[in-house]
């Protein structure tokens, strides 16, 4: 039998193992879907990619074109809704405390924690139903419900952060609220603002399960945001489950367009924010 | 044919059968107009019903007909068939030994059987004993079958139901049915989204059946089953034989109700499981409140094309052309589609 | 940041100003509120023609069967499906808890100063993936794994139990399992982590004067102090894995099925909506039910989340999202 302190010894290394193995273990799947995408994904880039919209099924060749520009317009509306009503939301719950904001922000916790298939139907129900139309407006309206709390959140949170001593100086000075908050306290938590809408764009970018009941998809270029569209995500769920070796190439493609966007976008802010705490305030 | 038409965008859903010809359709018909972008979202023919009915789609499409409750129900909807087709027994077996090419023998009753999860293993006596000097795998069937509501669900499920009565009693036909292979035990079921799902999932299981329209079975190089017809006589689903089974089924249609019924067709070599496909359309386009009277004309001028122009693609992509007289029916049918009483297509449209 | 010139005594116009950023921003802030009401309500409202039809019937019957053969109306249950969603999510957790653990004291206590901050980055990109490209990845790489390794050597040595009976196409509750594991591994290390950190040093440093090696600190000292929110960061993590859709639906089989094989296809709640939302054909009491699958659905997520915070808000600090 080992003597007391080799046990313990032991124990230690066991639990250092534990933990490192642990984290490798997490690693794997990142490194494997990185594999995957990158692998099967760089095989199909072509200038054809993207420039010729997705081909129907079974064809050959094709490309993303509409899937890329569904994907941005989407967003796009998404953003228009969710950064002015998260953005100010998020300020009133920072700058008015008191017990409706306290419920508005218990709700905006909830809501982030809705299953966006959730959020699917219920915008189905809202929107498309009602107007018997599908079309990306209905898309990026759920997208933008998700992003709203999601930015009010960390609006709050980044303004939270500001010291309390700036904001009495603004007052101090005789500025109004407005001008306090827009000139003194946003600009100054704007580090902490800007990360939270990047990060819940990121987020809403990789969503398919909202837009599967409102964008729905499509095969063309759109002429406007009242008809549906494909996007990446859409895309990747489609060509990915079809039974077809081209479709399944367009989809590692589109995979790895959405990956390095989503990505790329969440690698960006951390590594600015990183950089703001090293050089300012 | 007009020369030109207006820049417009239509959007159709529904079944997954006919989705490559009528998305080669769409393709094709922007080539000649450039402005006219039809999305076609291949959702189920459960989908195209739901759609079309809730009217969110401009058209619906569906391999099942419907049925007179749902006619009786939307009185306003219309249907014609724009192609049709043949489902094709699909299986995966060359990675457990099976040689590439071979043709697989099926009884409806031996299908059954698979389906319903009483036989379950590839070297089942029933399947044996049809397929002599064949040496089958002892693995097990994983029977695939639709997750979503389907017309070919529906097709094939007609099939069995008319062959064996224990199916047509206690499973039916519809476009979603209870498999008993799901719940049966030592089975396998497993559910998939569309024809490509279903194809996708054979194609990516070794021991796998499923019923497809034929252009998903021959596009991914799966073995395809021969099945007995009504004549007693196995028959592989090809162009030809399809074409028999709608020529021998199909009678005289009639423009008012154009839904066909030509599963298990007489015939020496007809192929016992092809259907027709049906669009589905409001006669008086105004009902859908999306559909402008430009955009409700060029959708009829997209139908007529269909029915003439577009069934030059329908080989190729393993489709059979619509016969003389279903095209011929078609035409009457579409002459009636109206906005607000107008008709759509002028009289005189002749086959352009 | 800017700097106001000192100006004249303005005006007594504090109050009116103010009144008019608190509306502003007020009715911004409605937004949430409004959406929260608004969602319930549709939600609620597209069940009831299951609920009317149902009763708590629908909670117990195991049949799916939108058109029985027959003719009649719908039989529809939420069992099976929910029988899926809880078994996959137990599966994710019992994979994810020990390996969220794990790269929890990783992060937190193990890893060298120069090692923490990539190490905190890599698992954060791990929650960022989207879920379809998981999905994607589980298709093409997931699933042949399963299917030809894990399935094969479990179904050899264990097939006598019933949870690991029958063959295999890798496509079934044990693969959807291992994948919502990956997918919760950032939400309950992220928290387990927080947890342990705000251990306070002087427990820590106690420990440390007494001799313990680093393993009896975290034993005796970080651990016990940080069970509880070890335990919110594991029901967060329940309320995400409940919840997730695409990925699951991608690899699960999509069979409305109970069984105890783990290798099986099956069905949860989000798959269901997703593969049928679309199809439901013209049928108020089909289109209900999958309304009322999301009821249950949303229900159970709000449940486990709004618990898991509960926790987490009595022990004086927030969780992160991010």
């Amino acid at each position: 039998m080992l003597d007391y302190n080799s046990k313990r010894k032991y124990s230690n290394l066991l639990y250092f193992f534990f933990a490192s193995v642990c984290f490798l273990v997490a690693l794997i799947p990142l490194l494997s879907i990185l594999y995957y995408t990158i692998v099967n994904g760089v095989s199909v880039l072509s200038v054809d990619f993207f420039t010729k919209v997705t081909p129907p099924i079974g064809v050959s060749g094709g490309g993303i074109l509409n899937a890329l520009v569904g994907s941005l317009l989407v967003v796009a509306i998404a953003c228009l809704i969710g950064i002015p009503l998260g953005v100010l939301g998020g300020a009133y719950i920072s700058e008015y405390p008191g017990k409706f904001s306290y419920y508005v922000r218990l709700l905006a916790e909830i809501l982030t924690d809705v299953p966006s298939i959730v959020t699917g139907i219920f915008v189905y129900e809202l929107i498309v139903a009602a107007t018997n139309h599908f079309s990306a407006w209905s898309g990026g309206v759920a997208l933008g419900f998700m992003m709203i709390p999601i930015v009010a959140i960390s609006t709050d949170e980044s303004l939270k952060l500001v010291s309390s001593t700036l904001r009495e100086g603004g007052l101090a000075l005789g500025i109004s609220r407005a001008k306090t908050l827009i000139y003194i306290l946003l600009s100054t938590a704007r580090a902490g603002v800007v990360t939270g809408i990047a990060l819940a764009v990121a987020r809403v970018m990789g969503e398919t399960a909202p837009l599967l009941f409102t964008a729905l998809g499509g095969q063309f270029l759109i002429h406007s945001p009242n008809e549906p569209t494909s996007t990446l995500t859409i895309l990747i769920y489609n060509f990915g489950t079809s039974p077809y070796a081209n479709a399944h190439a367009i989809a590692w493609g589109a995979a790895l367009i959405l990956l390095f966007m989503v990505l790329g976008l969440n690698i960006i802010v951390r590594l600015a924010s990183r950089l703001k705490v090293k050089g300012e305030i | 044919m007009p020369a030109t038409l207006p820049t417009v965008a239509l959007l159709g859903a529904g079944a997954t059968f006919p989705a490559p010809l009528i998305q080669t359709w769409t393709v094709q018909f922007n080539q000649i107009y450039s402005g006219v972008t039809i999305s076609y979202n291949p959702i189920g023919s459960g989908g195209g019903i739901q759609q079309i009915t809730q009217k969110t789609v401009d058209f619906g499409a569906s391999d099942a007909p419907l049925s007179n409750a749902q006619l009786a129900a939307t009185p306003e909807l219309g249907l014609f068939p724009e192609t049709l087709g043949g489902v094709a027994i699909t299986y995966n077996l060359v990675p457990f030994g099976l040689a590439n090419g071979t043709v697989l023998n099926f009884t409806p009753n031996v299908l059954v059987g698979i389906y319903s999860g009483t036989i379950t293993h590839w070297n089942d006596p029933a399947i044996a004993a049809i397929n002599p000097g064949v040496s089958l795998p002892v693995n097990l069937i994983t029977a695939v079958h639709r997750s979503d509501g389907s017309g070919t669900t529906y097709a094939f499920t007609n099939f069995l139901s008319d062959v064996n009565i224990n199916w047509a009693t206690e499973v039916g036909y519809a476009t979603s049915v209870k498999w008993p292979v799901d719940t049966a035990m030592n089975a396998n079921g497993v559910g998939s989204k569309g024809n490509a799902g279903v194809a996708g999932t054979v194609a990516q299981t070794p021991g796998a059946i499923g019923y497809v329209d034929l252009i998903y079975a021959v596009q991914n190089h799966l073995g395809i089953g021969a099945v007995m017809n009504a004549a007693g006589n196995y028959v592989s689903p090809t162009v030809q034989t399809i074409l028999w089974a709608a020529q021998n089924a199909t009678g005289t249609p009639n423009p008012s109700d154009l839904r066909l019924h030509i599963v298990n067709a007489q015939g020496a070599q007809s192929y016992p499981i092809a259907t027709y496909t049906y669009l589905l359309t409001y006669k008086d386009m105004s009902l859908n409140p999306d559909l402008t009277q430009q955009k409700a004309q060029v959708l009829a001028y997209f139908f007529w094309w269909a029915v003439h122009g577009g069934q030059q693609y329908s080989e190729g992509l393993d489709y059979v052309p619509l016969p003389a007289n279903v095209v011929a029916a078609d035409e009457q049918f579409l002459l009636t589609l109206n906005y607000q009483g107008t008709p759509l297509l002028p009289s005189s449209m002749t086959t352009g | 940041m800017q700097t106001q010139q000192a100006r004249p005594a303005q005006k007594k116009q504090g109050a009116p100003r103010s009144s008019v950023l608190h509306i502003a921003l007020g009715i911004a802030a409605a937004a949430i509120p409004v959406i929260t009401v608004l969602l319930v309500y549709e939600i609620g409202n597209g069940s009831m023609p299951s609920i009317q039809a149902y009763g708590l019937n629908f909670l117990f019957t195991s049949d799916w069967n939108p058109f029985p053969a027959n003719g009649g109306p719908p039989i529809l249950g939420a069992l099976p499906s929910m029988y899926g969603s809880v078994v996959t999510t137990v599966l994710s957790l019992i994979f994810a808890v020990p390996i969220s653990l794990g790269v929890a004291l990783f992060q937190a206590e193990l890893a060298p100063r120069s090692v923490r901050a990539p190490s905190l980055f890599l698992v954060e990109m791990l929650a960022a993936v989207p879920s379809v490209v998981y999905g994607l990845w589980g298709l093409f790489a997931l699933v042949p794994f399963m299917r030809d390794y894990v399935d094969a050597q479990l179904g050899s040595t264990l097939g006598f139990l019933p949870i690991f009976r029958g063959e295999t196409d890798g496509l079934g509750m044990l693969t959807a399992g291992m994948i919502l594991a990956i997918m919760i591994i950032p939400y309950a290390s992220s928290v387990m982590r927080e947890v342990i950190t705000a251990v306070p040093t002087s427990q820590r440093e106690a420990c440390i004067a007494l001799g313990a090696t680093k393993w009896e600190t975290i034993k005796t000292a970080v651990l016990p102090f940080a069970r509880t929110g070890l335990i919110a960061g594991i029901v967060l993590a329940m309320g995400r894995a409940i919840g997730e859709t695409m990925a699951v639906t991608m690899v699960i089989g999509n069979v409305a099925r109970i069984s105890p094989s783990l290798f099986l296809p099956a069905e949860t709640i989000p798959s269901v909506i997703a593969n049928e939302f679309t199809e439901v054909a013209g049928n108020g009491i089909y289109l209900g039910a999958l309304f009322e699958l999301g009821l249950i659905l949303f229900g159970m997520s709000f449940l486990m989340n709004l618990a898991g915070r509960v926790i987490i808000s009595k022990l004086g600090f927030k969780a992160k999202q991010e």
